[in-house]
């Protein structure tokens, strides 16, 4: 492994504060998933997915429709604890710690594992308070910490031009583009360790896509992320790894999973192949 | 179309005449009260010794206090209790034991007023009573109002909370937000609107609610010093009057309908300003 080998993703490196953190070349695995499965209502959703998320690197989740990504997504910081008659079966390990022991403590579980979610979704709150809840709920009440860590995240998300002297407007009067921003300023917010994202483009028009795309790569090595998405151009973009999930009966599978590159040009499973040269799916 | 032109002419007669009903009462309303207004100066509904028509003293402080006190206890006591049984439901309450007890609440809103002041009357002013005499007073007209605003209170915040996107409530979990930090945080400033609303209607129900109080409240005309003092409220005046009433004192009488009228107006104008912001 060489630190060149994604060269061709040219803000693999970035400049700047979000610059530390390992590089993505060395990987370890920080998110080990084994034999997941996911059943609603005691229909299986995802069957037995055993998978490896390394640190540093943008994961690519791709697949057509109901194939399970969303559902692996949300089994990563336990959301599907809220999903009624939700079962998940197998081990989820963040940093080496299963996350369904007794002693995991979900809410520090949920801060270490940021989500965003396909449509921007601001609470109808202030931008400002918008940032500062989550961090008040987690502790940190100190107002010149939350001023700084405010500044700080909105910097990182490219918000904080266009809206630091209006911080206390409604969150609402943001553009969809800028409300995604702001939503993943407020994951970023709380320090987590890994960013889920659940099509954070899709709702949003192409411009605004592309400015949330380039923030998304200006993430990678600081944090480590796992995006799905139906845009297999983006994906083939902005991803280091990249898992194709298929549905076979009814249950969502992993057919594949491998460096970014390996899944695009050179696939072992035909499904794969089939897929991202947009014969099926 | 004909059936179309014919309908079109059917709902709009339909809602010209409830309009014209609406402002029928208000022009009624102000023809009767005429004779008060323009004879007496309006100071002496707020300056006069006291309430003693057939003397011509018309002052009607003591029993707007009455009337607001009243209202004002109940929704101390409402609000609160509402607020809760309507967070129960929507956050806490499994599946089933939300329906039923949401089916309680609205039932207990369908309770005539009548049947609450028979209640209070036989129950809890003789509970009143053994606790400080003589029973029959503020507290009980405050405890008969509070239930029965209870449901409008509670059934309003809950449309409004279960109005909340489920997306909004997601994202807060998904920020390690705790259950009750969520409702703070998120769910209560999503719906305040809703919910305000729903108390001004509820303000607006306990101001004009006649029979209930005035089977409990003692009726007499007097500011209250204590909860357990009897008082008498704008519209129980109106209620026991009105029978007897001539010349000046029914036309004042009329007044302090006016006066309740036009308190209810400006709430449910003021619930109506909120309703469309919450859908602006």
């Amino acid at each position: 492994m060489n630190a060149n080998q994604y060269a061709d993703k040219p803000d693999a490196f970035t400049l700047g504060p979000l610059e530390e953190g390992s590089a993505c070349c060395d990987p370890q695995p920080v998110i080990q998933v084994r034999n997941l499965s996911l059943l609603y209502d005691g229909k299986t959703a995802l069957d037995k997915v055993t998978l490896d998320i390394y640190k540093g690197c943008i994961t690519a989740l791709i697949g057509p429709s109901g194939c399970g990504k969303t559902s692996f997504l949300s089994a990563i910081n336990r959301l599907t604890d809220l999903i009624p008659g939700c079962r998940v079966t197998g081990e989820i390990l963040v940093n080496n710690r299963d996350i369904h022991h007794p002693d995991m403590h979900v809410q520090s579980l949920r801060r270490q594992v940021g989500m965003v979610f396909q449509k921007p979704t601001p609470f109808p709150l202030s931008i400002r308070r918008n940032l500062s809840l989550p961090l008040n709920e987690h502790g940190i009440t100190n107002k010149t910490e939350v001023a700084a860590i405010i500044g700080q995240v909105l910097r990182d998300v490219g918000l904080w031009d266009e809206v630091h002297d209006r911080l206390d407007a409604s969150a609402l009067s943001l553009s969809g583009g800028q409300q995604q921003r702001l939503c993943i300023a407020r994951a970023l917010a709380l320090e987590p360790q890994i960013l889920l994202m659940d099509e954070p483009c899709s709702a949003l028009d192409p411009l605004a896509s592309g400015v949330v795309e380039d923030l998304i790569c200006r993430l990678r090595g600081r944090y480590t992320i796992v995006i799905v998405t139906h845009n297999l151009a983006q994906a083939r973009r902005i991803a280091n790894y990249a898992a194709f999930f298929w549905v076979s009966g009814r249950a969502g599978q992993l057919i594949e999973f491998g460096r970014c590159q390996h899944i695009f040009e050179s696939p072992s499973h035909e499904l794969t192949a089939a897929y991202v040269n947009g014969v099926r799916g | 179309m004909l059936t179309d032109k014919l309908l079109i002419g059917i709902l709009r007669a339909g809602a010209m005449m409830a309009a014209l009903v609406m402002l029928l009462i208000l022009i009624f309303l102000m023809h009767e009260s005429w004779p008060a207004l323009s004879t007496l100066s309006i100071g002496r509904f707020m300056t006069d010794a006291s309430w003693h028509p057939l003397e011509g003293a018309y002052n009607l402080m003591p029993m707007l206090s009455g009337t607001v006190l009243a209202s004002a206890g109940a929704l101390l006591l409402a609000v609160p209790l509402g607020l809760a049984s309507a967070l129960f439901i929507v956050f806490y309450a499994p599946l089933h034991l939300a329906t039923l007890y949401k089916r309680l609440i609205e039932l207990l809103s369908g309770i005539p007023s009548v049947v609450f002041g028979f209640w209070g009357l036989t129950t809890l002013v003789p509970l009143i009573n053994q606790w400080n005499p003589p029973g029959a007073s503020l507290l009980a007209g405050i405890l008969v109002l509070a239930m029965m605003i209870l449901p409008t209170v509670t059934l309003t915040a809950y449309t409004a909370l279960a109005a909340v996107p489920d997306e909004l409530l997601r994202n807060a979990a998904a920020l390690g937000l705790s259950r009750w930090g969520m409702i703070k945080g998120v769910a209560l400033p999503a719906a305040k609107t809703g919910i305000a609303a729903g108390i001004i209607l509820a303000v607006a129900r306990a101001l004009g609610e006649t029979m209930a109080v005035l089977m409990v409240a003692g009726n007499v005309v007097q500011y209250p010093e204590t909860l357990f003092d009897p008082v008498r409220t704008l519209a129980a005046n109106i209620a026991l009057e009105t029978a007897y009433a001539m010349g000046d004192h029914r036309a004042v009488l009329f007044v302090s309908g006016l006066l309740l009228l036009l308190l209810i107006m400006v709430l449910s104008g003021m619930a109506g300003l909120l309703e469309k912001q919450r859908h602006a």
